[in-house]
């Protein structure tokens, strides 16, 4: 919001820097978004008159002009083209400092000297025009050496752009940001001046106006102007909308906009002439009406939305023949819409339900100056004083206006401002602080909150302009913070509380940290791709799989949550890839998602409106993907990096296990499980990429196997589903082991963690069992492969002999044939 | 009867086929894709005898020979399918290979340095400086209900201040009712119903994560991005300990020289709301053009815990108060690494990536 200095002084005295001011806004919450000066360094400038226009030899974007500006001919040299001989323009004399600093100086330019400057209005800081040259006739009726601010009737300036939150809707006004600066600053509040109504005759007696649904519309009040005329508003008047950013219209209309600036009560004029029987009504849209709004757009009322609960609801103004006017309190319709010769003025100054207003504009994607008040509050007590303040501003330019007398005002249901109670440590157990209370008194009161001092409480009632000051002990805590905003945050003491709790990592996140350490240690570079892909994406690895869906996403290719991480990190490699720097090993640490139709175990929480329905989330997952692409990097190098993880984490035993049927985007005849042991759980998958995911997320299809883990973290973190090695340590033999290599055939559907499984089982001497050759071709039989292990052998409390080596070694070889191997 | 120009079509047709079926290999079927259905297609030829035909034989003729390429050309397709398939299982078959005969210490592993992505060390750094303080970490789901996104925020359905939090929603149950969450906050509101639930209280609580809203991605916003937000429910706690907790926090991660302060702000479910400040980290409070000259760069917001939302999750305003905070952690990395575009963190080009340790 865009207020203007000049106008917050006619309501508060503010001697201030505008550095001091901007602090003591930002302090009070009224942030500072941008200053700007308006009409600063004009003091200088003056109406000149465009004499002669003469070409300067050898140039032809610049032209020597002679102007009088009341002392005689100056040659100026410009370089704009939009004037001819006659007109009046501003002009910079030598000497002038423009705004910014900018000092015009004489200049000479081929040879022709150049006394002053003819100005655009982006040089003067008027506005973003820099087309050509001011041209001031049609905009004023110029004279020759005026001063220019004279001229435009401008008051140098200084704009604030302020930032107020939504729970601020009293500060969306000049008045409501001086009444925080005169509170904060201790100095008196002043109010503009109202007029009185001027005519005999009764408002009842031209117009009526009523209210169907009191729950919609909680106040409508309707004042009656006459004998007016459509002019141009008086340039103060369009002064202060162009310094807010809005565009001057007519007399009718600004003073319409001024008061909503001024005192934040938006109001809609209507020209009686078309408003049948002079009567306006507020209800409920029906369903099939339309309005075609001021900005053109027919829209369908009452239709419900899409947004949770909207049933559709839509508060319409009406006339005496039912014909809708408007869309109350966002915007009117074409139909009544103030004209040239509008002679009587309907002025509806009204209160409207937040909530309806809010459902509305939000459904019809239409916001308004008006809808921006309204949805966040009006003050409902605030009609009749904004209505005033109209006929004032307006019999400033038709002296001769009447103001009917009684204005209507009908009511439905005003909001009753909440009473607080205040107990004595409220503000000391909330803010940690006390406050005197005669700074409470003065805050509160400053701010227009009433107090009444009872026993052991103060009783405190917020003014009806602050609709956002709830009830109970919620209320409490609004009044607290308007104290200590007020008072200032800054002045509040710090503390540094402690408690007897301890801050720690759970086990969850320690093995996270532990994991991912584990994981750059080995060489990974980390990444993190977009959890939002497209269809076309999803499909590569779920076809035909359900998906969750973001129902407004920004992009087409943004439109589904993502099932794997491996299609992602797999494309980060092939970018990396395609610019030479492919070499490298990536690892994303994410979430991934399953629709609640396809995950055995969907997440039920509570939603919907007050949180009544049960709602079946997605699955989400936390996994790790790692792609290996360094240049020798295969299926055997992800089992590598495996058996590294595992031993690091901790995890007792997990059999790498061939699958028949492996995940897409596996490499289907080298891929494994990770299969806890004990548990039986799976934790995720090792091998290689297929090929064909990489030539889908490639251009030129690089030859290059590419390594993968894909870890289920959750599964992983879970103690009863990935065994821990036991906490108590293994204490090496200090007897000499015994080492025996058992070459031993094997059938190729025989796991070789679990021929070691078995070996291990086989004997309580054996220590330690390690595959280290395996051979298949000539010599073996078709279906089966010689595993050869390194079994050391030994006891705790003695050195075996050669007999217990022996009937071990038989032990090992029975455990082997019990597997289906024979010794080679 | 004159002979019709396709009386040998049938036969043709036949011919066709058993010539597709007899291609073995990919290679074959492309050197003979020609003569099969393209050019040099007996096909093709007779398509060329059409033209000396009577308009309305024409007609009919051209239909058959229309039929008899769709069915040759589906063979020749049907086959190309079947080869490719036939390839694909042969070179996976050529490529089988059992993992669990792997043997880790053959395996070459050339040694080089990896690192951890920027966001996940900010955060490490994040969670250390406030476990040191005494708070634990909490995890929290991607996906949401409207429920604990906002409504147990205190941001009641249709409520304007939904449209601070430009939200994601989810094909999902009833419109509106499942979100990708906007920001950390709905943590807080699991953290309190188990904390209830469990008869647990106090909770001093950071809780980090990946958050999303519905902005158009530019140098300083991604759809996605982390935040870190903490909880303290206890005991006597006060907007004067909030203060501290961000002041001290303030200190210890970002320096001894770089302060705290805090601003009126606006949030539905802390009340009081501040806005958290943190001296510019460029000109460390001299005024630049990063901090528009204030001195001053906006890091967060925080506040205590509004009655309403200790009221939907079931905590007695009584006896308990609390503070809750939240900031961007991509924003502490991005003010700690003079990061110029916040674009650079999902691009995931190695030579951005190999930085940070
Ligand atoms: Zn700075």
């Amino acid at each position: 919001m865009k207020v203007s200095l000049n106008w917050l002084r006619e309501f508060v005295d503010l001697p201030e820097t505008i550095d001091d001011l901007r602090t003591v806004l930002d302090d009070l919450g009224l942030v500072v978004e941008g200053i700007a000066n308006v009409g600063h360094g004009l003091e200088d400038v003056v109406v000149a008159r465009v004499d002669e226009i003469r070409d300067i030899q050898g140039a032809d974007r610049i032209r020597l002009v002679v102007v009088d500006a009341g002392h005689g001919p100056l040659e100026i040299v410009c370089g704009a083209m939009n004037f001819a001989v006659g007109d009046h323009v501003p002009l910079a004399p030598v000497g002038a400092v423009l705004p910014g600093g900018f000092t015009i100086g004489e200049r000479t330019v081929r040879g022709v000297t150049s006394h002053g400057m003819l100005c655009s209005p982006r040089e003067l800081e008027l506005n973003d025009d820099h087309q050509g040259l001011m041209v001031l006739d049609g905009l004023i009726e110029p004279h020759v050496g005026e001063r220019l601010l004279a001229a435009l009737k401008i008051t140098p300036d200084v704009v604030f752009d302020i930032s107020v939150e939504g729970n601020r809707p009293d500060a969306w006004c000049v008045e409501g940001v001086a009444r925080d600066l005169a509170t904060r600053l201790r100095r008196t509040l002043r109010s503009p001046a109202g007029a009185s109504t001027n005519s005999a005759t009764k408002s009842d007696s031209f117009a009526s106006a009523s209210i169907d649904d009191p729950d919609l519309c909680g106040r409508l009040t309707v004042s009656v102007l006459r004998n007016v005329k459509v002019t141009a508003s008086p340039s103060w008047v369009a002064q202060r909308l162009q310094n807010a950013g809005m565009r001057p219209i007519s007399n009718v209309v600004d003073a319409s906009n001024l008061v909503m600036l001024e005192l934040g009560q938006p109001t809609h004029p209507y020209d009686a002439a078309r408003v049948a029987r002079h009567t306006l009504r507020a209800r409920r849209a029906r369903p099939g009406e339309t309005l075609v709004t001021l900005d053109g757009v027919e829209r369908q009322l009452a239709k419900s939305g899409r947004g949770l609960g909207d049933t559709g609801e839509d508060l319409v103004i009406v006339d005496g023949d039912d014909r809708v006017l408007g869309l109350a309190g966002i915007m009117g319709g074409a139909s009544s819409e103030i004209s040239a010769d509008t002679t009587d003025v309907l002025l509806e100054a009204a209160f409207f339900d937040p909530m309806t207003i809010a459902r509305s504009s939000k459904r019809h994607a239409l916001r308004s100056e008006a809808s921006n008040r309204f949805e966040r509050g009006v003050d409902p007590q605030l009609a009749l004083r904004a209505a005033a303040r109209y006929a004032a501003i307006l019999s400033e330019s038709v002296p001769e206006v009447q103001w009917l007398a009684n204005p209507i005002d009908v009511h439905g249901t005003i909001p009753i401002p909440p009473t607080v109670e205040l107990r004595g440590t409220d503000i000391a157990r909330l803010l940690g602080v006390e406050i005197a209370p005669e700074d409470v008194t003065a805050i509160l009161s400053g701010l227009g909150f009433s107090l009444v001092q009872k026993r052991d409480h103060v009783q405190v009632t917020a003014p009806t302009s602050r609709l956002d000051v709830r009830a109970g002990s919620e209320g409490r805590a609004d009044v607290i913070e308007e104290i200590a905003r007020l008072y200032s945050y800054r002045r509040l003491p710090r503390h540094n509380p402690s408690w007897p709790e301890l801050g720690v990592l759970n086990d969850r996140q320690r093995l996270r940290r532990k994991l991912r350490d584990v994981v750059v240690d080995a060489g990974a570079l980390e990444v993190w791709t977009a959890t939002l892909g497209s269809d076309a994406d999803f499909d590569l690895l779920h076809r035909d799989q359900p998906r969750v869906r973001v129902t407004n996403p920004l992009a087409a290719d943004e439109s589904v949550l993502r099932a794997t991480q491996i299609t992602g990190v797999v494309r980060a490699w092939a970018k990396n890839y395609e610019r030479g720097l492919g070499d490298v090993i990536l690892a994303e640490f994410g979430v991934v998602f399953a629709h609640p139709s396809v995950t055995s175990e969907p997440r039920m929480t509570k939603g919907g409106a007050g949180g009544t329905l049960t709602l079946a989330l997605p699955r989400e997952n936390e996994r790790v993907t790692i792609v290996l692409g360094r240049p020798d990097d295969d299926a055997k190098s992800a089992v590598a990096l495996w058996s590294v993880l595992a031993r690091r984490l901790g995890l007792q035993d997990v059999v790498v296990r061939s699958v028949n049927e492996a995940p897409r985007g596996l490499h289907p005849t080298r891929a494994a499980g990770l299969v806890d042991r004990s548990s039986g759980a799976l934790l995720g998958y090792v091998g290689e990429v297929d090929a064909e995911l990489v030539d889908a997320v490639t251009t030129g299809s690089p030859l290059r196997r590419l390594g993968l883990l894909d870890i289920d973290f959750d599964a992983l973190a879970d103690a009863r589903l990935a065994t821990r090695v036991p906490s108590a340590v293994m204490m090496p033999s200090r007897f000499p082991s015994a080492v025996l290599d058992l070459a031993l055939v094997t059938p190729q559907r025989v796991n070789a963690d679990d021929m070691a499984y078995a070996l291990r089982q086989a004997s309580d001497l054996v220590e330690e069992v390690t595959l280290f050759d395996v051979y298949q071709g000539p010599g073996l039989a078709e279906g089966t492969r010689s595993l050869a292990y390194n079994v050391r052998l030994s006891s705790s409390d003695r050195t075996l002999n050669e007999n217990e080596v022996t009937r071990c070694r038989a032990q090992l070889i029975d455990a082997a044939a019990s597997l289906g191997a024979v010794l080679r | 009867m004159s002979t019709s120009p396709l009386a040998d079509l049938a036969q043709q047709t036949t011919e066709l086929l058993a010539a597709i079926a007899a291609l073995s290999t990919l290679d074959a079927l492309r050197d003979a894709e020609a003569s099969l259905t393209g050019k040099r297609s007996p096909l093709a030829a007779l398509q060329k005898s059409l033209g000396a035909l009577e308009p309305a034989t024409r007609k009919t003729a051209g239909a058959e020979l229309q039929e008899a390429r769709r069915i040759v050309e589906t063979a020749l397709e049907e086959r190309r399918a079947d080869l490719r398939r036939e390839a694909r299982r042969s070179s996976l078959e050529t490529d089988r290979l059992d993992l669990g005969d792997v043997i880790p210490s053959d395996v070459h592993w050339p040694l080089a340095a990896g690192h951890p992505g920027l966001v996940s060390l900010t955060q490490r750094e994040l969670e250390d400086v406030f476990v040191g303080m005494g708070f634990t970490v909490a995890d929290g789901p991607e996906v949401e209900s409207d429920w604990y996104n906002f409504e147990a925020l205190n941001i009641p359905p249709a409520h304007p201040a939904r449209g601070l939090w430009d939200t994601f929603y989810i094909d999902l149950g009833e419109p509106e009712t499942v979100v990708l969450r906007t920001h950390t906050s709905p943590t807080q509101i699991h953290l309190m119903e188990r904390a209830v639930a469990t008869d647990s209280l106090p909770i001093h609580s950071v809780m980090p994560g990946r958050c999303f809203r519905r902005d158009t991605p530019d140098a300083s916003h991604l759809y996605s991005f982390h935040q870190i937000e903490g909880l303290v429910v206890d005991r006597g706690i006060t907007f004067g300990d909030l203060a501290g907790v961000i002041e001290t926090f303030t200190r210890a991660y970002f320096g001894p020289d770089i302060s705290s302060r805090l601003r009126p702000g606006y949030f539905p479910f802390t009340e009081p709301s501040a806005e958290f400040e943190v001296t510019c980290t460029i000109c460390r409070g001299a005024g630049c053009r990063t901090c528009s000259s204030t001195g001053w760069l906006e890091l967060g917001g925080c506040g205590m815990l509004d009655p309403a939302v200790l009221a939907a999750v079931g905590i007695d305003g009584e006896q308990w108060s609390g503070f809750a905070f939240g900031f961007g952690i991509d924003r502490c990395a991005q003010m700690r690494h003079e990061l110029s575009d916040m674009r650079a963190l999902i691009e995931n080009d190695v030579r951005f990536l190999g930085q940070f340790s």
